[in-house]
C-alpha cells in the first residue's frame, strides 16, 4: 500500500473541491436562474470535459500551460516552476476536468427552486444576499453536497489526465490510481489489489451518499 | 386616495402586450378579471417589481415604485407589498411560523416570534405553527400565504387567483375571511381572478382585461349593469350586482325585505338581521319586462323604471335591455321579438318583474352556509 500516493490523492481531491465548489455555486446558480444568448454554448463548454477522453483533455492542458505558451510562462514567473509535472499543475488540471461534475448538480439544485418561491422571498423583503442564504441555499444544498462528493470521488479515480499532466513523481504527482498502474507494471499484484479495493470502497460509499441526497431533494418537493 | 392608494399605468407592445391604467384606493378591492393569458398576473408582478414592462408607472402609498420616464425602479424587496401567489409559493424548508417570520424583517428580532404567532392566530392556524407546507391542506397553505403577506405590513395587498387551488366549500369560507380582512386592513387590495364568483363576492371595482388591454374599468355595480360587455356575459351570464341592506324580516311569510338605491326587493328569508349589508346579483335572464303595471301575479318584485339602453349582440336572438331604477341599473335579457312587440327603446317607461327566488343574495348571514369538512380549522 502506497500511503504517500493516497495522501497525494486525498490532497488533490480536497483541493479540487475547495477551489471548484464555490465557483460551481456561482456558475450553476447563474445558469439555473438566467436565460441569455449563448447559454447553450456555455452549457456545452461546461460539459465538454465529461465526454472528452482524458488524454485529449490532458493534451490541451499541456499545450495551454506548457513552457512554450504565454499562460505557462506567466505561471512559471509567479510560482517559480513550470506547471506540468507539478502538484499545482495537477490541481489545475483536476479542477478543469471536474467542472461538469460540479456545475451540473448545483445547477439542477437551484433549478429545482420554483421561480415563485424566489419571487415570494423578494416580496417578503429579503435582499438578494438574504434570499441566497435563507431560501436558495437551504433548498439547493443537496445539489451542492452531491457536487462536492462527485468531484472528490472523481478526482480520487482520475487516471488519464494525471498521467498526461502530472506524470508519476512520488509524493508530488503520483496519485493512488497511478500507483495502482505502477504496481501492476511491476507485477506487484498484492499492493495493486489493496489499493484498488480502497478506491472501490470509496466509490461505493460516494454513490450511496449522492443517491441518498438526491432522494432527499425529491422528497422535499413532494 | 392620492396618498395611500395605488395607481398603475402600463404600456408595452412587444412580448406580453399591455395597455392598462387604473387606480385603487385604500379599502377598495379591485378585481382584475379576464381569461387566462390575458396578462392579469403580469400586472401584479409589475406592481411588486418582479416584472418591468417597456413603459410603466406604479405609485403606491405616496411613493413612486416604478417610473420608466424618470428611470425610477425600487427593487421588489424594498416595496411594501403583500403578495399571495397562485400556488402560494411557501418556503418548503420552513414551518408555517418560519414562513411568516421571514416576512417580518422590518421588525426587531425579539418581536418577530410573537408577531408571527398573532398573525397565524388571525388566520386561525395557531395549532399548525410547527408544520411544514407539505404537512398542510390546500386551505391551510393559503392561510399561511395570507399571514405571510400580512406580516409585511403591506401598502398594497396582491392576491393572484387566491382560491384556484382549493375546493368549493373551503373557497366560500376563505372568501368571507378575506372580505372581513379587507375591512380592517385599509390598504388597496388587487385581486386577480378568472372566476366571476370571486368578483361578485369580494370586489368593489373591476378591471376587465382582454389580451393585456383594459377594456372596462369601474365599480362592480356600474360594470355589471352595462349591456355591452360581452366578456362578462360569457363568463358569468349577464346579471347586475346591486348592494343593499336588510330592512325587514317577515318570518311568517318567509320573506326578507332588502332596500337598495331604487326601491325594495323581497327574497326568501334565511335568517339574517335587520341592518345587515347584502349584495344581490340579479341574473338578466330572470328579469321579465312589462309596459304596464301587471295585476294578479304571484310575484313579489315589480320595479318601475326607464329603459336606458338596448344592446344587441348581432348574432343572437336575444337582446340586453338596461333599465334605470332610481339610482341603480338592472339588465334584462329578452328576445328580439319582445323588444319589437313592446317597442322597447331608450327612454320608455318599463316595469321589471323579478321572481324572489331568482335573486342571488350574499351577505354575512343570508346565504346558506356550507359547512366545510376536512379542512381542519383550529379554534
Amino acid at each position: 500500500m502506497d500511503w504517500v500516493a493516497l495522501r497525494v490523492s486525498l490532497w488533490l481531491a480536497a483541493g479540487t473541491v475547495a477551489l471548484l465548489v464555490p465557483c460551481g455555486v456561482y456558475v450553476g446558480r447563474f445558469l439555473a436562474f438566467h436565460r441569455f444568448r449563448g447559454k447553450l454554448l456555455i452549457e456545452a463548454l461546461v460539459t465538454v470535459p465529461l465526454v472528452l477522453p482524458p488524454t485529449v483533455l490532458g493534451y490541451y492542458l499541456l499545450v495551454t500551460f506548457g513552457a512554450r505558451s504565454a499562460l505557462g510562462r506567466a505561471f512559471e514567473t509567479v510560482v517559480g516552476h513550470t506547471l506540468p509535472f507539478s502538484f499545482e499543475g495537477l490541481l489545475l488540471a483536476s479542477v478543469i476536468a471536474n467542472i461538469p461534475f460540479v456545475v451540473q448538480p448545483i445547477q439542477r439544485g437551484f433549478e429545482a427552486i420554483p421561480a415563485d418561491v424566489r419571487d415570494a422571498a423578494a416580496c417578503c423583503g429579503l435582499t438578494p444576499w438574504q434570499r441566497f442564504l435563507r431560501i436558495e441555499a437551504p433548498l439547493a444544498w443537496p445539489g451542492v453536497v452531491t457536487a462536492a462528493i462527485l468531484a472528490f470521488a472523481h478526482t480520487l479515480g482520475e487516471f488519464g489526465v494525471v498521467l498526461m499532466v502530472g506524470g508519476n513523481l512520488p509524493g508530488v504527482t503520483r496519485t493512488l490510481s497511478v500507483a495502482i498502474y505502477d504496481r501492476m507494471q511491476a507485477f506487484d499484484d498484492r499492493s495493486a489489489g489493496v489499493m484498488a479495493a480502497v478506491l472501490l470502497l470509496v466509490s461505493v460509499a460516494t454513490l450511496m451518499i449522492t443517491t441518498g441526497l438526491s432522494r432527499r431533494v425529491g422528497l422535499r418537493r413532494g | 386616495m392620492v396618498d395611500r392608494g395605488l395607481s398603475v399605468k402600463l404600456r408595452q407592445a412587444e412580448g406580453i402586450p399591455l395597455d392598462v391604467e387604473f387606480a385603487c384606493a385604500a379599502g377598495e378591492v379591485l378585481a382584475i378579471f379576464g381569461a387566462s393569458g390575458s396578462g392579469k398576473t403580469t400586472i401584479l408582478r409589475t406592481i411588486a417589481g418582479l416584472y418591468r414592462p417597456a413603459s410603466a408607472s406604479v405609485q403606491c402609498g405616496g411613493m413612486t415604485w416604478t417610473d420608466s420616464a424618470s428611470r425610477t425602479f425600487v427593487p421588489p424587496h424594498a416595496r411594501a407589498v403583500g403578495y399571495v401567489f397562485q400556488e402560494y409559493a411557501l418556503f418548503p424548508h420552513l414551518t408555517a411560523l418560519g414562513n411568516v417570520m421571514t416576512a417580518l424583517g422590518h421588525r426587531p428580532l425579539h418581536e418577530r416570534p410573537a408577531r408571527a404567532d398573532a398573525l397565524l392566530a388571525q388566520v386561525k392556524l395557531s395549532g399548525r405553527a410547527g408544520r411544514r407546507p407539505h404537512e398542510l391542506s390546500g386551505g391551510e397553505r393559503q392561510r399561511v400565504a395570507l399571514a405571510r403577506a400580512l406580516a409585511r405590513e403591506p401598502a398594497v395587498l396582491l392576491l393572484d387567483e387566491p382560491f384556484a387551488a382549493v375546493d368549493r366549500a373551503v373557497r366560500r369560507r376563505l372568501q368571507d375571511e378575506i372580505d372581513a380582512l379587507r375591512r380592517t386592513l385599509d390598504v388597496p387590495l388587487v385581486l386577480v381572478t378568472h372566476d366571476f364568483d370571486d368578483v361578485v363576492r369580494l370586489a368593489t371595482h373591476v378591471l376587465v382585461l382582454e389580451q393585456g388591454r383594459g377594456v372596462a374599468l369601474g365599480s362592480l355595480a356600474a360594470l355589471t349593469s352595462r349591456p355591452d360587455l360581452a366578456f362578462l356575459r360569457e363568463a358569468a351570464g349577464a346579471g347586475s350586482v346591486v348592494d343593499g341592506v336588510v330592512t325587514r324580516i317577515d318570518l311568517e311569510r318567509g320573506l326578507a325585505e332588502l332596500s337598495f338605491d331604487g326601491g325594495r326587493l323581497f327574497v326568501p328569508a334565511r335568517g339574517g338581521r335587520v341592518g345587515e349589508a347584502v349584495r344581490m346579483r340579479i341574473p338578466a335572464r330572470e328579469v321579465i319586462l312589462a309596459t304596464t303595471a301587471p295585476q294578479g301575479l304571484s310575484l313579489h318584485n315589480v320595479l318601475s323604471g326607464r329603459v336606458t339602453a338596448v344592446h344587441s349582440d348581432g348574432t343572437h336572438d336575444h337582446m340586453i335591455v338596461q333599465i334605470e331604477i332610481g339610482g341603480s341599473r338592472l339588465l334584462a335579457e329578452v328576445t328580439r321579438d319582445a323588444v319589437t312587440r313592446l317597442a322597447i327603446t331608450p327612454g320608455v317607461r318599463i316595469f321589471a318583474l323579478i321572481k324572489s327566488v331568482s335573486i342571488e343574495v350574499q351577505g354575512p348571514a343570508l346565504e346558506e352556509r356550507t359547512q366545510e369538512a376536512g379542512d381542519g380549522i383550529q379554534a
